[in-house]
C-alpha cells in the first residue's frame, strides 16, 4: 500500500511537530490545572473539609487528564523516537522523580478519604502537593535545558552518551524556566477553583492567583530577554537540509550561536503574535482575577500556558532537542521522526481518536459542572472523595 | 555477586512490571464483570444488583488506581532504561502504545470518573454506558499493549534500514494481525478474568462462612463462577494456542518450558517433574508422559520437536551469517553515499540474522574474525536458564486446570441454587475458595515470566539482545532507581491490600450492619435462594 504517499513526508514532519506541541499544551492545559491545584492544596484550603471540597473539584476528572501525559510520551515514542530515548534516558535521575511524584498522586486521591484518621489524611495532601508541585517544576527546568542545549553525543551507530549530571540541570536559567512552570500552573489551577470552589477557598485561590500570575509576567518576560540578549544561546543549521531526508540525525552541520533562537521572529515578524498570545493570556488572568467575571478568566489562563509553551517550539523550530555538546548530532524536525509509513498511519489514528477524545471528555466535564461546596462534600460523602 | 547496567536494568524492568501486572489482571477482569452486573441491574431494575455493582465497584477503585500509577513507570522506561531500543524499534514498537493511549486508555481513564462520580448525575443507561466504556476502554488498551509486546516476540511486518539504524514498519497490517499478539491477548484478558472471577469468589464465600451479606455474596457467586468457568476454559484453550506460536516461532522459548535437551523422535514426551541442570545440559532426573508433547506443540504425529542442543547448532550458523551481515554494516556506516551495490546486496542477504552477530561483541570486537570457541559460547547464550522456566510453567498450568475445576465445582452449586448446602455441609470448599485468592495472581506473574524471561537473551526475539537496548546510565543511577522503585511501590501495595481488606471488612451497603458484628435476620433480604431462576 502506498496511501501514505498521499501526504509529503516533510510535511507529515511539520503536522507531527504541531501535534507535539498540541500534545504539550493538551497535557499542560488539562492536567496543569490538576497539578496547580495540588500545589495550592495546603495552603487555600484549612480544614478538612475544605480540603475535601478543594480535592473534589478535580475529582472525577484527574484521571483523564493525566492520559494526556500518558499520551504524550507515547506519541513521542511512536512519531520522534530519538527524542523519547535521548530526552528520558538522559534526563534519567529527573525523570525518575518525575514518576516518583506523580505515582504519588492517583494514589493520593484515591486513599485520603479512605480513612477518618487525621494524620493518614494530612500525609497524602502532602503527597498530592508533592505530586502537583515537583512535576511542574521539573518540567520547567526540563524545558529550560532544552532550550540551553542538552549535553548529548551520538556515535556512528546513533547510540547516545550523556555527559551531564542531575544536579547540571538546575542552572539559573533552568530554575528560571522551572518557576515560570510552578507559577503558570498554579495561576492556572487557582482560576480553576475560583469558578468551582467558593466562599474563602475561591478567596485565597483569588489572592494565590494574583501573586502567580504576576510571577508569570515577571519570569516570562525575564526568560524572554535573556533569549533575545544572547544570554541563552540558540542553535542554528549551517548545511543543507533536504526536509524529506530519511532519519538520520548526524547528518547536518549546526553551530551554537548567540541570538539564533529569535531567528524565526526575524524572518516572520508575525511569529510574535504567540509570544504575545502568553502574554495577553497573563495580563487578562491578572486583570479578572479582580472582577466578579470569574467564568471568563478561565479561557485567559489557558491562553497563557498554550502561548508560552507554543514560544518555545517557535523558537526552536526546527530543533526539537539541541545538543550543547555535539551540535550536528542535535535532533531537528527534519531528521528525528518515524518513516513516512508510520508518522502517516499515526496521523490517521489520531485524526479519528482526537476528537472522539475531546468530544467525550467535553461531555464528562459537562455532566459533572457545578460548584462544589462543604454542602455537596456532606450530600455525596460516601462517593466523593 | 556484581551487577552491571544490563543487569540492573532488567531487573528494574521486571520488577515495575510485574508490580503492574499484579493490579492490571483484576482491573480487566472486574471491569466486565461490573459492566455485567449493571447491566443486568438496568434490565431488571433490582436494587440489590445497584448495591453489588457499588460495592464492587469500590474494591475495584482501590486497586485500579495503582494499576494506573504503576502504568505510568511503564510508558516511559522504555526510554529511560533501554534508549537503544527505543531508538532501535520506536518506529514500529511506539505506534500501538501511542494507539493505546489514544483509543483506549483515555476512554478508560475518563469514564472511571463517571462510573463513580455521575450515579446521581446520569440516567441508569448512560451509567450503564460509562461502565461499559471503562469495561471495553480497558480491555483495548491489553489489546494494544499485547500487540506492541507480540511485535517484540515475533517481530513481523518490518525491516532493518541501514542508513537510520533502526527497524521500520513495512506493513502496519502485519504488526496489527500478528497471530502471536492476537493469541497472548485473548490468553492474557481471559487469565485477567479468572483473576477477577477467583477474587470475587473467595471474598464472597469469605460473606458465606460469617453469615453475612448472604443475599448479594450468593449472587456474586453465581455471576463469578459462570464467567471464571468460561474464562478458565478460555486461558487454557488460548495458552495452548500461545504454545503452538511459540513452537512456530520461538523454539527456544518451547524448548526451555519443557527441558528438552535433546530433539526427540516425534510426537515427544511431556516432562510432568524434572530436574534440569544448566552445567551438564541434561535432566538429572525427570517423570514423562509419551506423545503429549508432540501434540500440545504441533497438533500432529510426526513433526519432530527441536531439542535445546539442535537449537544451538542452528544458532551456530546464524551467527556466522550475521557476522557478515555486521561487516556489511559497519562498510555501510562508515560511508553511506559511496556503499557500492555489492556491499548493500551483502547485507540485504544476511540482514535477517544481523541480531545473532551482537551476541558476539561480549567475545570479540570483530565478529567477522570470532574464533569457534567464541562462536560456541555466543550460541549457548540464547538459552535462558532451563529450571525457573520448567517449573514457572508447571506452576502456571497447574493453577490453570484448578482453576477449571474449582470454577466448575462452585459454578454447579450455584446454579442448583445449592450454595447452602455448601454453608452447611461443605465449608472447607468455602475456605478453599478463600485461600484460593492469590493463586490466579501468581499464576499470571508467572504467564509474564515466561512470556519475558522466556524471550532472552533477546529484547527483540533474534534481532536485537537485551544487553545491546539498554541506555548508557551508569550502575549508581540505576541502582537508585531501583531501589526508590523497591521502597516506593512496596509501600504502596502494603496499603492497598490493607484498604482492600478494610473495605472487604465493611462489606457491602445492603443494610447490614458493618464489620464483625452478626447479622440481625439470618433470611435472605430479597429471595436469596431464588438466584439462579431469575
Amino acid at each position: 500500500m502506498i496511501l501514505h504517499e498521499f501526504i509529503d513526508y516533510s510535511t507529515l514532519k511539520v503536522i507531527w511537530w504541531v501535534l507535539l506541541g498540541v500534545l504539550l499544551i493538551g497535557f499542560a492545559v488539562m492536567d496543569g490545572f490538576d497539578m496547580g491545584v495540588g500545589a495550592l492544596l495546603p495552603f487555600v484550603a484549612e480544614t478538612d473539609i475544605e480540603r475535601r471540597v478543594v480535592i473534589n473539584t478535580i475529582g472525577p476528572t484527574w484521571e483523564g487528564n493525566q492520559v494526556w501525559f500518558i499520551l504524550a510520551g507515547g506519541a513521542i515514542f511512536a512519531a520522534w523516537p530519538p527524542l523519547y530515548a535521548i530526552s528520558f534516558s538522559g534526563f534519567y535521575l529527573a525523570m525518575f522523580v518525575v514518576l516518583a511524584a506523580m505515582i504519588l498522586r492517583p494514589v493520593a486521591f484515591k486513599y485520603r478519604s479512605k480513612r477518618p484518621d487525621p494524620s493518614w489524611r494530612t500525609a497524602w495532601d502532602w503527597a498530592l502537593f508533592t505530586g502537583s508541585f515537583v512535576p511542574a517544576l521539573v518540567f520547567g527546568v526540563a524545558v529550560g535545558n532544552v532550550l540551553l542545549g542538552v549535553p548529548f553525543s551520538l556515535d556512528n551507530d546513533l547510540r547516545m552518551t550523556y555527559e551531564g549530571s542531575f544536579f547540571g540541570l538546575f542552572s539559573p536559567f533552568s530554575l528560571l524556566c522551572g518557576l515560570l512552570s510552578v507559577a503558570m500552573l498554579v495561576m492556572h489551577g487557582a482560576v480553576w477553583l475560583v469558578m468551582r470552589a467558593s466562599g474563602d477557598i475561591a478567596k485565597r485561590a483569588r489572592l494565590f492567583g494574583t501573586v502567580a500570575a504576576i510571577s508569570g509576567i515577571i519570569l516570562f518576560a525575564l526568560g524572554g530577554y535573556l533569549v533575545y540578549s544572547g544570554y541563552v544561546e540558540g542553535f542554528r543549521i549551517t548545511s543543507d537540509v533536504d526536509p524529506n531526508m530519511q532519519a538520520n540525525p548526524l547528518a547536518k552541520q549546526a553551530v551554537i550561536e548567540a541570538g539564533a533562537w529569535m531567528n524565526n521572529y526575524t524572518a516572520y515578524p508575525y511569529l510574535w503574535a504567540i509570544p504575545g498570545l502568553g502574554f495577553v493570556g497573563l495580563i487578562g488572568t491578572l486583570l479578572l482575577l479582580q472582577t466578579r467575571l470569574e467564568m471568563l478568566i478561565f479561557p485567559f489562563s489557558k491562553t497563557a500556558v498554550s502561548g508560552i509553551i507554543a514560544t518555545v517550539g517557535i523558537s526552536m523550530f526546527p530543533f526539537i532537542l539541541p545538543s550543547s555538546v555535539q551540535p550536528e548530532a542535535s535532533l531537528t524536525v527534519w531528521d528525528a521522526s518515524s518513516t513516512h509509513r508510520t508518522l502517516f498511519n499515526m496521523l490517521v489514528a489520531t485524526a479519528i481518536f482526537l476528537p472522539l477524545i475531546l468530544v467525550y471528555t467535553a461531555w464528562v466535564y459537562k455532566v459533572l459542572w457545578g460548584k462544589v461546596d462543604e454542602e455537596t462534600i456532606e450530600r455525596d460523602n460516601h462517593t466523593a472523595y | 555477586m556484581e551487577f552491571d547496567v544490563v543487569d540492573l536494568s532488567r531487573l528494574q524492568f521486571a520488577m515495575t512490571a510485574l508490580y503492574h501486572f499484579l493490579f492490571v489482571p483484576l482491573t480487566i477482569g472486574l471491569s466486565i464483570l461490573l459492566a455485567t452486573m449493571e447491566t443486568v441491574y438496568v434490565m431488571t431494575g433490582r436494587e440489590i444488583w445497584k448495591r453489588m455493582v457499588k460495592f464492587w465497584g469500590t474494591l475495584f477503585g482501590i486497586n485500579f488506581v495503582l494499576g494506573v500509577a504503576t502504568g505510568l513507570t511503564m510508558e516511559f522506561q522504555f526510554g529511560m532504561n533501554w534508549a537503544y531500543f527505543s531508538q532501535y524499534v520506536g518506529d514500529v514498537f511506539g505506534a500501538p502504545l501511542a494507539i493505546e493511549g489514544l483509543m483506549a486508555f483515555f476512554m478508560e481513564a475518563t469514564f472511571v470518573g463517571l462510573f463513580f462520580f455521575g450515579w446521581d448525575k446520569l440516567s441508569k443507561r448512560q451509567h450503564l454506558a460509562a461502565t461499559w466504556a471503562v469495561a471495553i476502554g480497558t480491555n483495548f488498551s491489553a489489546l494494544w499493549i499485547l500487540i506492541a509486546n507480540g511485535w517484540m516476540q515475533n517481530p513481523v511486518g518490518s525491516m532493518f534500514n541501514p542508513d537510520t539504524m533502526r527497524m521500520e514498519v513495512t506493513s502496519f497490517f502485519d504488526v496489527l494481525f500478528n497471530p502471536v499478539a492476537q493469541a497472548k491477548f485473548v490468553h492474557t484478558v481471559s487469565a485477567g478474568y479468572v483473576t477477577a472471577a477467583m477474587f470475587m469468589l473467595g471474598v464472597s464465600a469469605w460473606y458465606l462462612l460469617q453469615g453475612r451479606h448472604v443475599a448479594i455474596a450468593k449472587r456474586s457467586m453465581a455471576i463469578a463462577s459462570a464467567f471464571g468457568f468460561a474464562s478458565a476454559l478460555s486461558v487454557v484453550v488460548l495458552g495452548d494456542e500461545s504454545g503452538y506460536e511459540a513452537n512456530l516461532n520461538q523454539k527456544m522459548k518451547l524448548a526451555t518450558m519443557e527441558a528438552m535437551w535433546e530433539t526427540e523422535p516425534a510426537p515427544a514426551s511431556f516432562h510432568i517433574v524434572a530436574w534440569p541442570d544448566m552445567e551438564k545440559r541434561e535432566n538429572l532426573y525427570a517423570i514423562e508422559i509419551p506423545y503429549v508433547m508432540g501434540l500440545i506443540a504441533t497438533r500432529s504425529l510426526d513433526t519432530v520437536i527441536p531439542g535445546i542442543k539442535d537449537l544451538v547448532d542452528r544458532s551456530k550458523d546464524r551467527i556466522r551469517q550475521g557476522a557478515i551481515a555486521w561487516d556489511a554494516l559497519q562498510k555501510i556506516r562508515a560511508n553511506p553515499e559511496t556503499a557500492g551495490e555489492d556491499i548493500r546486496e551483502t547485507f540485504e542477504q544476511n540482514a535477517n540474522s544481523l541480531g545473532f552477530a551482537y551476541l558476539l561483541l561480549p567475545y570479540t570486537d570483530n565478529p567477522m574474525e570470532a574464533t569457534t570457541e567464541q562462536v560456541e559460547a555466543a550460541a549457548w547464550s540464547t538459552v535462558p536458564n532451563v529450571f525457573p522456566m520448567f517449573y514457572a510453567f508447571r506452576i502456571m498450568v497447574a493453577c490453570g486446570f484448578y482453576f477449571i475445576v474449582f470454577t466448575s465445582v462452585l459454578f454447579y452449586y450455584s446454579s442448583k441454587g445449592r450454595l447452602d448446602v455448601l454453608r452447611e455441609k461443605r465449608r472447607w470448599i468455602l475456605h478453599l475458595a478463600v485461600w484460593s485468592i492469590p493463586l490466579p495472581f501468581i499464576a499470571c506473574e508467572m504467564g509474564w515470566f515466561i512470556a519475558e524471561y522466556g524471550r532472552q537473551p533477546w529484547i527483540i526475539e533474534s534481532m536485537l539482545p537485551t544487553s545491546v537496548g539498554v541506555s548508557s546510565l551508569s550502575v549508581t543511577e540505576v541502582l537508585l532507581t531501583l531501589a526508590g522503585f523497591v521502597v516506593l511501590y512496596s509501600t504502596l501495595l502494603v496499603i492497598e491490600v490493607a484498604l482492600m481488606i478494610k473495605y472487604i471488612k465493611i462489606g457491602p451497603d445492603d443494610g447490614e450492619p458493618a464489620d464483625g458484628q452478626q447479622p440481625t435476620a439470618e433470611q435472605p433480604v430479597s429471595g436469596a435462594a431464588t438466584v439462579p431462576a431469575e
